[in-house]
């Protein structure tokens, strides 16, 4: 194989680049960005230096177990505005006029708005400095608190933009992104109400379950498989919905 | 043939949006797409694009098929939707240069295209400004801006002075006109002296189908059947003249003429209105009947009819 073709056999993502950077700067250049970033330190912060003191181990537990409810409420609002505004400034029709494939589209808003939680929580790392200059920290559950906490941050992303792709009203995003993403953080508390066969199933499709067996350190394939399986399902169903414009 | 398409249909739904239709646009001409609100052109314009496919029916642009090679449609075109949609947030420069990227424009290439656009739409004062802060003209040409920036062959332009004030209006029809001569460009509009002001080949669409096609002049000729004249004429006083008894059949009989028109009276004038086939000109039979007839004539004219009668006649439903 000569280098042009080793070149073509990766797939192009260059366009998924372009939508990724412009989406990026635009949360940036609105301070949606900031704003996400002081919230989510500001929440964490508080509710984290208040308890660990009384706690007196130094350890991120309380953090990773606080994290995904904040998740709860800022990462609909990270992803509402992505297809919902396109939809309602008409700019959709723009874009999908581009040559350029609609799973891109999704692709790089996918990325822009789960690169942006990553970035939020880039300063906790202060206080894993923090507890770790405190006291003898345990590594494993820190790195897989912080898998954990991303993979938990994709799939919510991605149904967000999934609920941004059904509507062209930013609140409605909002609310059915919230939702869904409360559907899956609350799955496996309904366990105790279901008989033993539904149970296991249940429990399997909950979100809760995976992320707490990383964040225990507990680094399990089918946790990272059934992260990856519902974030490309989701974005599936986005590109779906995107071609409905054709039916 | 830079556009043809063939027996087009589009359903939403149960609701047909557009009929069968059929048509070419030439290589470099002006197309006017001209139509009430909702009699389809947008519809058919957004097939076009390659944003949704027809129901049924075939659309070759330049060669390639919207369906089957939609990427080669889709750089072929440049697309100014309805209303005009941008991105409020971002600053002109960086807009365009994400447009340019997205169809695939690099490095000197895109500075140059940019560079270009920026001079012939006239935006180089606003080019570091937010979309929000800018006037409907500026965005209007920002709008076009974009449409242009990957140098397309055709341009579809989705109303594009809507909106805008009657200078605005000047200034982007000039600005079509000017770019219209390297381009083929495809126009809809509601308004027909836009069509008159701009396009070479009109095709008038109502209720989903064409009802005209053609360019201005064959469209003119073509209607001109309905040719006017318009007359007012005073009875000697005292005489008894019946207006449709006496004077009525006197035009009627008259050869070429169509259709008398009844106008009114008032004392002793009478007020008429003759249609008349395509190209004659019946005055001079007018004025020797009314002298015979001991008739004073206080006014003849004769208008051939405009596009706007034309408009109304096709586009009104009988």
């Amino acid at each position: 194989m000569n280098k042009k073709n080793i070149i073509k056999a990766v797939p192009d993502l260059s366009n998924t680049g372009i939508i990724f950077r412009k989406e990026l700067s635009s949360y940036f250049n609105s301070a949606v960005a900031y704003v996400v970033i002081v919230v989510f330190l500001a929440i964490i912060g508080w509710f984290y230096v208040n308890s660990i003191f009384l706690v007196n181990i130094a350890s991120l537990r309380m953090m990773f177990e606080l994290v995904p409810l904040v998740f709860l409420f800022v990462v609909p609002a990270i992803t509402m505005r992505l297809l919902a505004e396109e939809k309602k400034a008409g700019t959709i029709e723009l874009l999908t006029t581009k040559p350029l494939h609609d799973w891109e589209i999704v692709m790089g808003k996918f990325f822009s708005a789960w690169v942006l939680i990553g970035l939020a929580l880039v300063p906790t790392l202060i206080y894993y400095i923090t507890v770790a200059f405190l006291g003898d920290i345990d590594n494993g559950p820190v790195i897989g608190g912080y898998l954990g906490l991303m993979l938990t941050a994709g799939v919510y992303v991605a149904v967000g933009l999934l609920a941004s792709s059904i509507t062209e009203n930013q609140i409605i995003a909002f609310i059915v992104g919230l939702l869904l993403m409360l559907a899956l953080f609350l799955m496996d508390k309904t366990l105790i109400f279901l008989p033993d066969f539904a149970s296991s199933i249940v429990e399997y499709i909950g979100i809760d379950y995976h992320y707490s067996s990383i964040s225990r350190g507990v680094i399990d394939s089918r946790d990272i498989i059934y992260f990856l399986s519902v974030i490309g399902f989701s974005l599936y169903l986005t590109v779906v919905s995107l071609e409905r414009r054709k039916w | 043939m830079a556009i043809t398409v063939r027996n087009l249909t589009k359903y939403y739904d149960t609701a047909k949006a557009v009929n069968d239709i059929s048509f070419d646009v030439k290589t470099g001409e002006i197309l006017g797409f001209l139509g009430p609100n909702g009699a389809g052109k947008t519809t058919t314009m957004k097939i076009i694009t390659c944003y949704m496919p027809p129901t049924s029916g075939k659309v070759e642009v330049e060669g390639f098929d919207i369906a089957e090679h939609s990427f080669e449609v889709r750089k072929k075109i440049g697309y100014l939707p309805e209303m005009n949609p941008l991105y409020l947030d971002m600053n002109v420069m960086e807009y365009l240069n994400y447009s340019a990227r997205l169809h695939g424009l690099k490095d000197s290439l895109l500075k140059s295209r940019l560079k270009e656009m920026i001079d012939v739409c006239g935006i180089a004062p606003v080019r570091h400004k937010d979309i929000g802060e800018l006037s409907k003209g500026f965005r209007q040409r920002v709008g076009l801006a974009q449409a242009m920036i990957h140098d397309p062959e055709v341009l579809i332009l989705d109303e594009p002075t809507s909106g805008l004030d009657p200078n605005q209006i000047v200034e982007i029809r000039n600005l079509i006109r000017q770019l219209g001569r390297a381009k083929t460009v495809v126009l809809s509009t509601h308004i027909l002296s836009e069509v008159q002001a701009t396009c070479d080949h009109v095709i008038i669409i109502n209720d989903g189908a064409i009802a005209a096609d053609g360019t201005l002049e064959q469209l003119q000729q073509d209607f001109r059947g309905s040719e006017k004249i318009t007359l007012e004429l005073k009875t000697p006083s005292g005489s008894s003249v019946n207006a449709m008894t006496d004077i009525y059949p006197k035009f009627k009989e008259i050869s070429h003429v169509e259709s008398v028109e009844y106008g009114g009276q008032e004392g002793d004038t009478h007020k008429f209105s003759i249609h008349t086939i395509k190209g004659s000109d019946i005055r001079e039979e007018i004025f020797r009947r009314a002298v015979a007839e001991k008739w004073i004539l206080l006014e003849m004219s004769r208008k051939a009819t405009s596009l706007e009668e034309v408009f109304r006649k096709l586009t009104t439903a009988e």
